[in-house]
């Protein structure tokens, strides 16, 4: 084995197990389509607001990913992502306060029977 | 003094405007001083008025050397309209007859109009008439003439229906507004073209530009402007066929009918042809038309007069008559003879409806000449007043009538002989009417033993004799003053008294007048026999040739016809095709796409994303036109 076979292969190595913008993108693009899945198949409001959630978090990870790597210097991002947390928090609140009243009403939090805003 | 009255001519309308506005917004509960107001406005006018015309004489003013005053009204690319004061010997003198009728009308109208509960608003009326008429009066161009042409109008529908509790002045004013408007619709649609052909509607402007106009081949196109033009004045003035309305607007009040429907307003036309006159004399056809409106319009009016029984109605067919005169003059070319009469006219005129107004004041309102009878015992300055008016239009020297007609008699006789002899008839016709109605309603015993009628009050009196002494001297002295070399068109012209022509219409006047006196002052022959024996005549003549009754068939069958089927095509074409069914179209489209709304929240959500996701597509693949497109939504108005 020569000196630059060895030095191109650890390359490769450092390539895949160094941590960098990609791999936060990977991982943020991977998050909002399992988020996307569960929003259009669940039945589940519940479920359902959670898909929500994990979505914004994916992007927040891009958000935070981006703003470590393209622009350092500021921190625009995490302030975006600061602000996408609190106000998902009082999202869920009033989105879970909007399923339990629908629960108590209508004996059911299946999205099948949520069908109202129809003609 | 002279050079201030000159120069602050447009002080002339506006002291009437300020009454008008003063009178309407602060007077309207105190009648006494809103007609002292009107009275001072208009006397202030009537002075500056006096001033213009010795400034004009003195300061060597005339038709081709005019006083000119121009303010920029409004402009546009292609369009300059001007405001402005117009001061040659013509305006000057139109000027000084209007505030001078229009000042004696409003003090004849302080005894007429005594008592009636709109006293106030009355004068308030005849100030804005006053001010835009004498607005018009000194107008440099076309389209601030039309403005207060239409400002004339609208006086003249307020004042005809000032008796609006009663239909028929109801009627009377709209039929005036209406028929008019059928000429102004002709009259503007002249102005447009004018402007269209010379870029301007400037009086001076224009003159300047015809000759050329017409070098160039131009006349064909000038002269149906010209005739769009006289559209106007045919209906203003009140020529055949759009007479109808003014022997209709005597429903107003008489000084009404005194200032606007005789002496003023519907001499407007005459005024406008003559303003406008280098457009119609430098085309023979225009002024062929011109001539044979005015002469026929004279001979037809007179022919109807002569069988009406109304007072007012026979001074109304003669005012349509003798405006005839006035349109025949100028088609014959005698800018200055049409103006001599429109000037003797308005006193002689103003004096016989100032007369009969006071009559009907003594009579309670009865119009009716076989229904007065004996009156010039009971109301000498009257009977005076009304002789002198009846010799004045009869033409009998010296009276003003007599030198005012002779000059277009004579113009006439220069030009043509069938418009002569025209002419000569109605003169004729015009002294036998005019001596009936006086006869009939002056002489005799009284047709009605229970009557008394009384001389009216000092305030009317003044008024017939300021009118009268005008009437005897108006024509004589413009004559001595060599009032053809002031008011004209082209080059001077001094018109001697021709004994032939003055001496025939005079024998003519006189035998007119000793015909009526044998019909119906001395009653040798009946009148009852005379129309049995021209029965059909007699019949066309009182039923002023059932031309009322031919319009009224024409509207209800053409015009409402026409609605009909307009009304028809409304409902169903424009409504029942284009607007219902644009509804009907949209419904059955709401209908069946309204099945696509699922109400399935993950339904809609999975449309939303496919749209991103074929939104981010194009912007990556379809090149920058489509993503264009396609962005187009989403960028909201940002320009690519």
């Amino acid at each position: 084995m020569n000196a630059s076979l060895v030095n191109s292969f650890a390359n490769i190595i450092h390539a895949a197990t160094a941590i960098g913008l990609y791999h936060f993108l990977i991982l943020g693009a991977l998050l909002f389509g399992l988020g996307l899945y569960g929003l259009l198949t669940k039945r589940n409001a519940i479920a359902v607001l959670m898909c929500i959630e994990l979505m914004l978090n994916a992007v927040n990870i891009n958000l935070i990913a981006f703003s470590r790597f393209v622009a350092p210097a500021g921190l625009a991002g995490q302030v975006f992502a600061v602000f996408i947390i609190t106000v998902a928090a009082a999202e869920i609140a009033v989105g879970l306060a909007l399923v339990f009243a629908i629960v108590r009403d209508r004996l059911t939090s299946s999205l099948d029977d949520l069908d109202w805003l129809k003609w | 003094m002279l050079d201030f009255s000159l120069t602050h001519a447009w002080l002339i309308p506006l002291f009437p405007a300020l009454a008008f506005a003063v009178i309407s917004f602060l007077l309207r509960r105190l009648p006494r001083l809103a007609a002292a107001v009107a009275i001072a406005a208009m006397g202030a006018g009537f002075a500056i008025a006096i001033g213009v015309a010795g400034a004009v004489i003195t300061r060597g003013i005339t038709v081709e050397n005019p006083f000119l005053q121009r303010v920029t009204w409004f402009e546009m690319p292609g369009l300059h309209i001007d405001m402005g004061v117009l001061i040659d010997p013509t305006s000057a003198m139109m000027l000084f007859m209007v505030s001078l009728v229009a000042l004696v009308v409003e003090i004849y109208s302080l005894g007429y109009m005594h008592g009636d509960p709109g006293f106030a608003r009355f004068f308030s009326y005849l100030s804005l008439f006053g001010a835009s008429m004498l607005g018009l009066v000194i107008a440099t161009n076309f389209v601030q003439m039309f403005v207060f042409w239409e400002l004339v109008g609208l006086c003249s529908y307020l004042l005809i229906g000032w008796y609006f509790f009663r239909i028929s002045a109801r009627e009377a004013a709209k039929k005036a507004f209406i028929t008019c408007r059928v000429g102004d619709f002709g009259l503007l649609l002249g102005i447009l073209s004018l402007q269209l052909m010379f870029g301007t509607v400037d009086f001076q402007a224009i003159a300047a530009k015809i000759p050329g106009y017409i070098q160039a081949g131009g006349a064909g196109a000038l002269t149906v402007a010209a005739l769009l033009v006289f559209a106007g004045p045919i209906g203003k003035s009140g020529q055949f066929p759009l007479h109808v309305w003014l022997p209709d607007a005597m429903e107003g009040p008489t000084p009404v009918s005194a200032l606007i429907h005789a002496a003023t307003m519907v001499v407007a036309g005459v005024y406008l042809v003559a303003r406008a006159f280098i457009l119609f004399s430098s085309l023979p056809l225009a002024m062929q038309v011109v001539a044979w409106v005015g002469g026929f319009t004279a001979l037809f009016a007179a022919s109807i007069a002569i069988t009406q029984r109304e007072i007012k109605r026979i001074l109304a067919y003669s005012t349509v008559s003798q405006l005839g005169y006035m349109m025949l003059a100028l088609g014959v070319g005698s800018l200055t003879a049409s103006m001599y009469h429109l000037l003797t006219h308005a006193f002689f005129k103003a004096l016989m409806f100032l007369a009969a107004g006071s009559v009907m004041h003594a009579l309670h309102d009865k119009a009716d000449i076989f229904a007065m009878g004996g009156l010039r015992r009971k109301m000498p300055v009257t009977f005076a007043a009304m002789g002198i008016g009846v010799l004045a239009i009869a033409g009998i020297p010296p009276f003003a009538g007599f030198f005012s007609k002779d000059e277009i008699l004579a113009a006439a006789a220069h030009v043509s002989t069938p418009l002569y002899i025209l002419a000569t008839a109605t003169a004729f016709l015009t002294a036998f009417y005019m001596a009936r109605m006086f006869f009939v309603a002056f002489f005799g015993e009284p047709a009605d033993p229970h009557d008394h009628p009384h001389e009216s009050g000092p305030a009317m009196l003044i008024a017939l004799i300021v009118l009268g002494a005008l009437s005897i001297v108006g024509g004589i002295i413009p004559y001595m003053l060599g009032f053809g070399e002031w008011v004209r068109f082209g080059p001077a012209h001094h018109e001697s008294i021709d004994p032939m022509i003055a001496g025939v219409s005079t024998a003519l006047a006189v035998l007119a007048i000793a015909l009526a006196w044998l019909i119906y002052g001395a009653r040798k022959v009946s009148a009852e026999d005379l129309a049995d024996r021209f029965g059909l005549l007699y019949k066309l003549s009182f039923h002023k040739y059932y031309l009322d009754e031919f319009y009224l068939w024409f509207n209800r069958t053409f015009v409402d016809g026409l609605g009909k089927i307009l009304y028809w095509i409304d409902i169903n074409i424009v409504d029942g095709v284009f607007v219902d069914g644009a509804a009907d179209i949209t419904g059955r489209l709401g209908a069946f796409l309204r099945f696509a709304q699922t109400g399935q929240l993950q339904h809609y959500a999975l449309v939303f994303f496919a749209a991103t996701v074929v939104i981010a597509l194009a912007l990556v693949f379809a090149g920058p036109g489509g993503a264009a497109i396609l962005s187009g939504g989403m960028l909201g108005g940002v320009r690519l």
